[in-house]
């Protein structure tokens, strides 16, 4: 079957299998291979992209169901050769070690501060079930988020 | 993480949708958010021939009010079920239900109609329905019908949704005034699916005692149930800590509480006694006077 | 760097140098890499944990449009040899990368099919039918040492790997004369290390050149080059590893396994690359677990609190076959089970047993856990039992600061320490009086507050090569290269293979500072046999001690050849020289310098030829270390357990650590918080569980608990800093120390919580139904 989407911008369409699951289509297809499949269960989130600015785990979410939406992945975030707020802030606060579960991590935390501009830590931690990580034991991941938080506002404050 | 091979086929409206499941028959599954049936797919527990999605019926995703009650689309997701501002005012149960469900990623994915077909004996949202006695809308070709809550769970991943129907709707009554609740769950610590979920809705009399109670309990048994014993101990009464004490004592009665790695029977019957005697407690101290 | 000169970067927080690829998804793992041709591998594996088979049937899989091959055990059988075990055994099984006649637990591959695409090879396997008869199956190692258990290898007569026994001081003579023998059995619960990036492996033969080029998630590329070497019976100069991006190990990716010795094997034999990737259900199945350990102890102390020596007996679960290092970890645990204290005598004896499992091997700590525990219990029973304040049972028995370097019973000599100032400060920040106070006030109104504390010690920088087994190859050196370009920027080739600890960032902080230029002018390299010299790789936290210590003499001969052309061109001795700002200056007036650019210019260029001095700059640096280091510290940690439901509410965690001298404090705390996080784990939710007919009920990550943000405290840290003699960096490793620390510090709190019931021990994990039956049970007493 043909699906047609648009990833980070682009539009695209291709000839592919009904039951390709979209995190294959994203990473075989679409050849973006920064969106990770951590687990089999829907549940680790490292496979976490934006449809139509909501985060949903792209290992269960068929190519097919994507039709004509807009797919933001980790390859999306730098805008102009800027890195996005969130990006920065995984940076500056240390918020990955292998880096494997990271993009997904990105992705959620757009999501969330779309809805909640200033997170608790609490509220964080919270937002954070649907996404594992083994390395850090999360809290320079919950840094990260508020660092992010603090510099969109601002960001929006002086726009 | 490979599914075998089907067809997909996207509905355009519950018509088409109908009328592919009546062209596939038995070979058909239902795909809504797909946050049920996927997961079994990628391990290959379940191989349909024939995907029917639903997702993009515009006809059945969203909240609207209608002659008093509020009717949410089988297809709406959760996450825009805990946040509609008229479930949020009016059916707030359901909101707090919605936003325990899984996380933010399957709350914009999974949906209620979903959740509810699917039956999963710890999946949150039956807890919430059936406390809010919530009737279910299911069509069709050959028309439709209304079962309630009490009547629709019938056993483990088994609901009293006929071949060849689709669930379109459920309806609630809003939350009558001096009306509490809660939704308190003790999560499953790697699927954060309930071990026992315990949605508790409270409505006071004038005098402080308990008009109506009740309780949804999810994660205990094969199937999502109403302990009658616990709502009916509390009508008419003072709900003092005492009352609520013995009635929540009647939780797990007549259960067949089911038993896994993370919570044998025994314990599971323990929660749902402690965990109704809290959110009954909770859902009163919420009532606001 | 001279006396004067303030270290630009090192000490400082430092941002890695890692991160702008992997934030943007241009990281490379292992399932990133796509090959022209390349095919898609996926394992057939095991339903049953004992079973013979009688045959497998592939002729529909081979028929079946886009599969390339269907191979089982037979077609490799004389083939491919047995998979390695390099810690020594008494009884080592042959151990099939395919399983051949028998299979031994539940997820062991029995059949590989190879496709076009992952999805058509999983269709390949859903036509393999393979004729099993079920064998009775065993899974608890102490049933498994029973006379009428049935033999997993017949060949042995028994379930026995090996038995060994250690004694060192008067063992014998404490237990005489000891007021009080203190008993009891601890179990170190199986658990699977799950790094959020499963393994893989890509391989790519070129049949004209006969080179093999594989791809793998692992921690140790030289080490895997040298075994896959000898079990594909290829030359190593002719075998490049890489280890590309690594989506974390933990010790579980510290090996040799049967995938990717059947990856490299498919390449060469079907002339194209080959692809496998493990899928979660694998991973959780067939990666190694950790731990399993049950453990009898017995502790003979004086009634003042003194312990005399320590005894145990373990009993440890080696799962079906050895893998790569699975009867080394127990001895580790053996060895330092005495922890922080003055224990002159002690005795272990192993017995290592073979079940219907998978292979436990290195995780995370890799036997210190274990020995932390056991000590640290060991600490809170005497405590308990003599009615003694746990704070000050420790600092009684404690290895006193003047003891230092200090020979403990097993013979190791831990480098240096101070015990008593790190639990000071951890009782300090928790407020230990007052939260003692609040703990008494709760329980007078059935609120059950736990205070726990840990002061464990470990051992680290492994290490000197005789630390390792004989039969492992490479050794417990580490090695370095370092090269200043023509344009002065610096190449720096480490021996390790970092996989998330950030040494990218960290050995240029130190390379940067050492020679005086940017740390934006230092490139780290990593991880690719064929560009990097030979290294032993990352594991066991000593990545910066010992392949730290590797590149510091690396810099060091560098730093001697630039000054002797330096020496030459300003007129001054070489010892007179330093590294300063871009420069190579009088280290009694930096004014009187030469720009570095000027010396580089000189050893590669024809302008200035220096006689006697090669051309070039380029050093390498094999360090040896002559001993291990041994960081410490204090946990402590405040919990709450509701009675009624058995739940644990961490109300504090603070980690007292001394890991020696900090290179890059924000990198120590990452490293802390995942260790703590993981050693919380441990303590409270994960367990790998089969039932009795060998199924593994933790199968997936639905039912196997790795902790969500939500499960887990907020970390407070501080630490003490006693630099270590041994390496010239003075630092200790800090990889493992959040891990051994928390476990028992958790378990300490708990039971800490729960003692007006009576309650002395629990078995790990400390799930809320475990609690919860042992009030009732309490209650009902």
């Amino acid at each position: 079957m043909r699906v047609t989407v648009t990833i980070n911008g682009q539009r695209r369409s291709d000839e592919i299998e009904d039951r390709l699951l979209l995190v294959h289509y994203l990473r075989e297809v679409a050849q973006l291979t920064g969106t990770h499949v951590g687990c089999e269960t829907s549940l680790c989130g490292a496979c976490t992209v934006l449809i139509n600015g909501k985060a949903v785990k792209s290992c269960t979410v068929l190519a097919a169901q994507a039709e004509g939406v807009e797919i933001t992945t980790v390859e999306g975030l730098v805008k102009d050769g800027h890195l996005h707020p969130v990006q920065e802030g995984f940076w500056e606060e240390h918020g990955l070690q292998c880096g494997f579960c990271t993009p997904g991590m990105l992705m959620l935390t757009t999501d969330l501060l779309s809805r909640n501009p200033d997170p608790s830590e609490a509220e964080i931690r919270h937002a954070l079930d649907g996404n594992l990580c083994r390395c850090t034991g999360y809290q320079h991941i919950i840094n990260a988020v508020q660092y992010a938080a603090r510099k969109m506002r601002e960001t929006r404050k002086s726009a | 993480m490979f599914p075998a091979s089907f067809q997909y086929h996207r509905a355009a409206s519950v018509k088409d949708a109908l009328g592919m499941l009546q062209q596939f028959g038995d070979d058909a599954k239902l795909l809504s958010g797909g946050h049920s049936l996927l997961p079994m797919m990628k391990l290959r527990l379940a191989q349909p021939t024939h995907l029917v999605d639903i997702a993009g019926v515009a006809e059945l995703s969203g909240v609207r009010e209608e002659g008093g009650k509020i009717v949410i689309g089988g297809a709406t997701i959760h996450d825009n079920v805990a946040s509609n501002q008229i479930v949020r005012n009016k059916l707030g149960l359901l909101a707090e239900v919605a936003s325990a469900i899984g996380d933010i990623q399957v709350r914009n994915r999974g949906t209620i109609g979903g959740s509810l077909a699917h039956s999963d004996p710890a999946a949150d949202y039956p807890a919430g329905v059936l406390a809010l006695e919530g009737e279910i809308k299911l069509e069709s070709s050959s028309g439709s019908r209304v079962v309630k809550a009490q009547d629709f769970f019938v056993d483990l991943l088994t609901t009293a949704i006929k071949p060849g129907e689709i669930l379109t709707g459920v309806s609630f009554t809003p939350h009558p005034a001096r009306t509490g609740f809660a939704y308190l769950k003790h999560r499953q610590p790697a699927s954060g699916f309930a071990i026992v979920g315990i949605a508790a809705m409270v409505t006071l009399d004038a005098k402080g005692n308990c008009e109506r109670v009740r309780v949804g309990v999810t994660g205990l048994g094969a199937k999502a149930f109403r302990p009658a014993a616990v709502e009916s101990a509390l009508a008419g009464k003072k709900p003092d800590t005492g009352a609520i004490g013995t009635a929540a004592a009647h939780a797990a009665d007549g259960i067949d509480p089911l038993s896994d790695i993370h919570a044998s029977a025994d314990f599971r019957s323990e929660l749902a006694r402690v965990y109704t005697r809290r959110a009954i407690q909770q859902a009163i101290a919420r009532i606001k006077t | 760097m001279a006396a004067g000169i303030v270290p630009k970067f090192v000490g400082s927080r430092v941002k890695r140098r890692e991160d702008p690829r992997l934030i943007s998804g241009n990281g490379t793992y292992v399932d990133d890499i796509k090959l022209p041709g390349m095919l898609a591998a996926v394992m057939l594996r095991s339903p049953y944990g004992h079973a013979k088979i009688n045959s497998i049937d592939v002729e529909a899989a081979k028929k079946l449009p886009g599969v390339v091959a269907v191979l089982t055990g037979e077609d490799i059988r004389g083939k491919l040899p047995t998979l390695i075990t390099a810690a020594p055994a008494q009884n080592v099984p042959y151990h099939p990368a395919l399983a051949q006649d028998r299979v031994r637990f539940v997820g062991e591959a029995v059949a590989v099919a190879v496709a076009i695409d992952q999805y058509t090879a999983q269709d390949a396997l859903d036509l393999i039918e393979v004729d099993y008869d079920p064998l009775p199956v065993i899974t608890d190692p102490e049933k498994a040492l029973e006379a009428d258990a049935p033999v997993i290898h017949e060949q042995f007569g028994n379930n026995i790997s090996t038995r060994a026994e250690v004694k060192s001081g008067e063992i014998d003579r404490a237990m005489r004369e000891a007021d009080r023998i203190i008993k009891f059995r601890l179990v170190n619960q199986r658990l699977a290390p799950v790094p959020m990036e499963p393994r893989g492996a890509v391989a790519q033969w070129n049949p004209g050149s006969e080179y093999l080029t594989l791809w793998s998630s692992t921690q140790g590329p030289h080490l895997l080059r040298s075994y896959l070497a000898e079990v594909l019976k290829l030359p190593e100069h002719r075998m490049r590893v890489i280890a590309p991006e690594v989506g974390g190990g933990f010790g579980c990716k510290l090996n040799v396994y049967a995938e990717e010795v059947m990856t490299a094997y498919l390449a060469m034999l079907l002339n194209k690359p080959v692809k496998w990737i493990e899928r979660r259900r694998e991973n959780l199945a067939t990666t190694t677990h950790g731990r399993d350990l049950i453990t009898y102890i017995e502790a003979p102390v004086k009634n003042d609190g003194t312990i005399l020596g320590l005894k145990a007996r373990f009993i440890c679960d080696m799962g079906a076959y050895l893998q790569l290092l699975t009867p080394m970890v127990p001895g580790f645990a053996g060895m330092m089970m005495t922890g922080c204290y003055k224990v002159p005598a002690m005795a272990f004896e192993q017995l290592m047993v073979f079940t219907n499992k998978m292979a436990p091997d290195a995780y995370r700590g890799a036997g210190r856990p274990e020995a932390c525990f056991i000590a640290e219990r060991t600490m809170d029973m005497i405590a308990l039992e003599l009615n003694l304040d746990p704070a000050e049972i420790r600092r009684k028995n404690f290895i006193p600061k003047e003891a230092f370097p200090a020979q403990i019973a097993s013979g190791l000599i831990y480098d240096s320490g101070d015990y008593e100032p790190a639990l000071d400060l951890a009782l300090k920040h928790i407020d230990y009086p007052k939260v003692r106070a609040e703990q008494a006030e709760g329980r007078k109104h059935g609120r059950y507050i736990g205070i726990g504390i840990c002061s464990y010690v470990e051992i680290c920088g492994i290490g000197p090569s005789p630390m390792l087994p004989p039969s492992m190859k490479g050794g417990g050196w580490e090695s370095a290269t370092i090269r200043m370009e023509p344009d002065s920027k610096v190449t720096v080739l480490t021996g390790v293979s970092p996989h998330g600890q950030g040494q990218e960032t960290s050995f240029a902080q130190l390379v940067a500072d050492e020679l005086g230029i940017g740390i934006d002018d230092v490139t780290v390299v990593h991880g690719d046999t064929a560009i990097v010299q030979y290294g032993t790789g990352t594991f066991g936290s000593r990545g910066t001690s010992v392949g730290g210590a590797a590149l510091m003499m690396a810099v060091q001969k560098l730093q001697a050849k630039m000054k002797k052309i330096a020496s030459t061109m300003m007129e001054v001795p070489p010892d007179q020289l330093t590294f300063n700002n871009g420069t190579i200056a009088m280290a009694s007036d930096l004014t009187k310098s030469i720009p570095l650019q000027r010396v580089v210019d000189a050893s590669y260029g024809h302008k200035h030829p220096i006689p006697g001095i090669e051309p070039g700059l380029n050093e390498a640096g094999f360090y040896e270390p002559t001993a291990c280091t041994f960081p410490f510290g204090t946990h402590a940690c405040v919990v709450e357990v509701d009675a009624d439901t058995g739940v644990v509410k961490f109300l504090r965690y603070v980690a007292v650590d001394d890991c020696g001298r900090i290179i890059n404090p924000l990198l120590v705390e990452g490293q802390v918080h995942g260790g703590i996080a993981q050693g919380i784990a441990q303590a409270l939710y994960e367990e790998v569980i089969y039932d009795e007919n060998g199924q593994l009920l933790t199968a997936t990550l639905m039912d196997y608990a790795v902790p969500k943000a939500e499960m887990l405290p907020h970390y407070e840290l501080d630490s003490t800093v006693t630099p270590s003699p041994i390496n010239p960096l003075g630092v200790k490793g800090v990889g493992e120390a959040g891990t051994i620390g928390s476990t028992p510090c958790v378990v300490s709190g708990v039971l800490d919580a729960l003692k007006p019931f009576g309650i002395k021990n629990l078995d790990m994990p400390l799930k809320p139904e475990k609690i919860w039956r042992a009030i009732q049970a309490a209650r009902k007493a």
